[in-house]
């Protein structure tokens, strides 16, 4: 059997390509003015473009070395250096990547990741990024500093916001020191104000989802947020997302959506699975399936962002995402977004190198299915090392799960 | 075959092409199984269909364009080129289960690369599923890794674990570390049936931890057909009777047969 389905593309993904080249030739030009902060991607990046650095997010190069399958050559170098295969394949693919000298960004005829100047981490997500961060840290001998968030949080109470605000002000005197610049903090204020702007359209495209049929997919999504990530606090990715939305509207208005034919709405929830994000939004478009909503896609929603409370409202955005939070908290939200995106079952990756964001271990879904009513399915997959996935199994697993969404 | 063919007589096929092997199932109006047969799925899954539909209508005197409708389930159900459509077979599994014990259940199937916990309602409803993870513990390949171990034919491994006396652990939750238990065990004098029915634990414990039983227990696939004390224990861990359903290695490529029936209505 042959499939005819096809993946719809955005006229604005050209613009986006552009943008995001441009982010990349800058970054790692030589004779750059500015110096490099590497960044986590839900680390304090408006305090670091604040401060005037290029900001360089290695997590997205870890996609690339996945979506591109770069990482399964890359990750067993890692593994014999000494990085466990059993931690984040993020950073096995990226230390990989530098040990071997190879990086999809070669392909795009650019040198591979720009060597750091600092390294500032926020342990939000998870504690990998700190022991990535401060490999490069020891290679390179320059700073690692960070910011050391609670994990499992319950209430974001103001304990935790003081210590978290308080942790990224102290940053400031040895990126002063790196940069050579002095903190400004009308500048910082700029910054935020600019994030906010990125963060109210991001939003605005993934909330688009909600509409039926969807004229976005989670597929989409993962690609579209490339500038939600790595250019929050620069013009460049407000003036795409604007161009985006305005394609969406069109898409709403005129009854297109992402897949054809629109029988069963799903949330992903967990990490994409960056090497097989092809064949996997294929596959749910012959099935009439559209995957409309993530927590993923949302990781980089900062709503509480606020110039006029720059330290306290850049400590809340990050501390209230789902990814640090405790499951009572994750469960409110789940819920919110199955009924926002009425959908009819839930997704879970259980990505087996990032426990951190994988949901399906503590009984979780068959708490959210006796909430709600909605089915699930647990698929054992990763989100780079594909040693860890199964081909068959996964598809047969979406492939029943469809069916049964059917007998509803 | 039993009975005469009438003009009138309609034939469902379901084609099940499993990772080891594939099973064909012919039905008649009435639902019951009127010829099956079974080979191994090969290289070429297009060509095993075909070869086994044309072997088994020619023994047993079907006339072909009497089947109406064919549909296909297991890892080949794409490459059956006369099935009218596909289910996956989990799908199939319960859709068999439920033709024969209707009320709400829990099916185990174990392939020979894969195991499924299916859980039905009373009204033959799927409320859920779970494949085993990416790993063979618990599935055919396993019980196949630990005969060739132990240089006997997988057909005489019921028997030997029947006999066992002694209860022997295998703590891994590796095939290959299993195994090397297993060679430990051989060195170690235990005798062969205790060690049989060690491995046969071994496929009860991961089965256990897959998931809960709820309602009835009905077991399917080529494992337990050919291990039905396999199933009893299994049965035994859960503390609730397994029931094993008729032609269990078939309950797929019946399931589909079923699904085909009921898509020519």
């Amino acid at each position: 059997m042959t499939s005819s389905a096809e993946l719809k593309d955005f006229e604005a993904s050209k613009t986006m390509r552009n943008v995001m080249g441009q982010y990349f030739k800058e970054l790692t030009d030589p004779a750059r003015p500015k110096k490099i902060a590497w960044c986590t991607s839900v680390g304090p990046a408006e305090l670091l473009r604040g401060m005037g650095f290029e900001v360089y997010f290695p997590e997205n190069h870890g996609a690339m070395l996945g979506a591109t399958r770069m990482a399964t050559d890359l990750i067993p170098l890692a593994n014999a250096h000494g990085f466990s295969p059993d931690i984040c394949s993020y950073l096995t693919s990226d230390i990989g990547s530098y040990l071997k000298g190879e990086s999809p960004l070669n392909k795009m005829k650019l040198p591979g990741p720009p060597k750091a100047d600092v390294l500032v981490y926020n342990t939000n997500q998870c504690r990998d990024v700190k022991d990535w961060f401060e490999f490069y840290g020891r290679e390179w001998n320059v700073p690692c500093i960070g910011v050391h968030t609670p994990r499992a949080i319950g209430d974001v109470s103001d304990t935790i916001l003081t210590d978290v605000a308080n942790q990224i002000e102290a940053l400031i005197p040895t990126l002063e020191e790196v940069s050579g610049q002095k903190f400004d903090m009308d500048k910082f204020k700029e910054v935020i104000a600019l994030s906010k702007q990125c963060t109210v359209l991001w939003k605005g495209v993934l909330d688009a989802a909600a509409n039926v049929p969807s004229p976005i997919s989670f597929f989409d999504g993962t690609i579209q947020m490339g500038p939600a990530v790595v250019l929050r606090g620069a013009q460049s990715a407000i003036d795409y997302y604007e161009i985006l939305l305005a394609e969406l509207n069109d898409r709403i208005k005129n009854g297109i959506g992402a897949v054809e034919g629109e029988k069963y709405r799903i949330h992903w929830e967990g990490m994409p699975i960056w090497g097989k994000l092809k064949s996997l939004a294929l596959q749910f478009i012959e099935l009439q399936t559209a995957v409309v909503s993530s927590t993923y896609c949302n990781s980089w929603v900062f709503e509480a962002l606020d110039p006029t409370e720059p330290f306290k409202s850049m400590a809340r955005a990050y501390c209230e995402l789902f990814i640090c939070r405790s499951d009572e908290p994750k469960e409110a939200y789940l819920e919110r977004m199955i009924e926002k995106y009425k959908v009819d079952g839930v997704f879970y990756h259980n990505a087996k190198t990032c426990p951190n964001n994988s949901n399906s271990s503590y009984n979780m879904p068959q708490r959210m299915q006796k909430k709600t009513g909605k089915p699930y399915v647990i698929v054992d997959g990763d989100l780079n090392d594909l040693r860890l996935y199964s081909e068959e199994q996964t598809r047969t697993n979406i492939e029943a799960f469809v069916e049964q969404l059917s007998q509803s | 075959m039993t009975g005469e063919q009438t003009d009138t007589m309609q034939y469902y096929c379901g084609i099940d092409i499993g990772a080891s092997s594939a099973k064909l199932a012919i039905i008649d109006s009435d639902h019951q199984l009127v010829a099956k047969a079974i080979g191994r799925s090969g290289i070429d899954y297009a060509k095993t269909a075909e070869q086994l539909l044309t072997e088994l209508v020619e023994k047993e005197s079907i006339d072909r364009s009497k089947i109406v409708k064919s549909f296909s389930t297991g890892y080949g159900r794409d490459n059956v080129p006369w099935a009218d459509g596909k289910m996956t077979e989990i799908a199939c599994h319960g859709k068999g289960a439920f033709f024969h014990f209707k009320e709400r259940m829990t099916i185990i199937d174990i392939g020979a690369q894969d195991s499924k916990v299916i859980h039905l309602n009373e009204t033959g409803k799927r409320d859920n599923f779970k494949m085993n993870r990416k790993c063979a513990a618990g599935t055919g390949a396993f019980i196949e890794e630990i005969a060739y171990r132990l240089a006997l034919d997988v057909s005489e491994l019921n028997a030997l674990a029947e006999k066992s006396t002694n209860e022997v652990s295998l703590g891994s939750f590796c095939t290959v570390f299993a195994a090397t238990e297993v060679l430990a065990k051989i060195r170690a004098g235990v005798d062969v049936t205790d060690i049989v029915r060690g491995a046969f634990n071994s496929v009860v414990k991961r089965i256990v931890e897959m998931d809960r039983v709820e309602g009835m227990l009905v077991m399917t696939g080529g494992v337990v057909a050919n291990n039905p004390f396999l199933a009893k224990l299994i049965g035994l861990a859960f503390g609730t009777e397994a029931h094993i359903a008729p032609n269990a290695q078939y309950n797929g490529a019946f399931g589909a047969a079923l699904f085909a029936a009921e898509q020519a209505r």
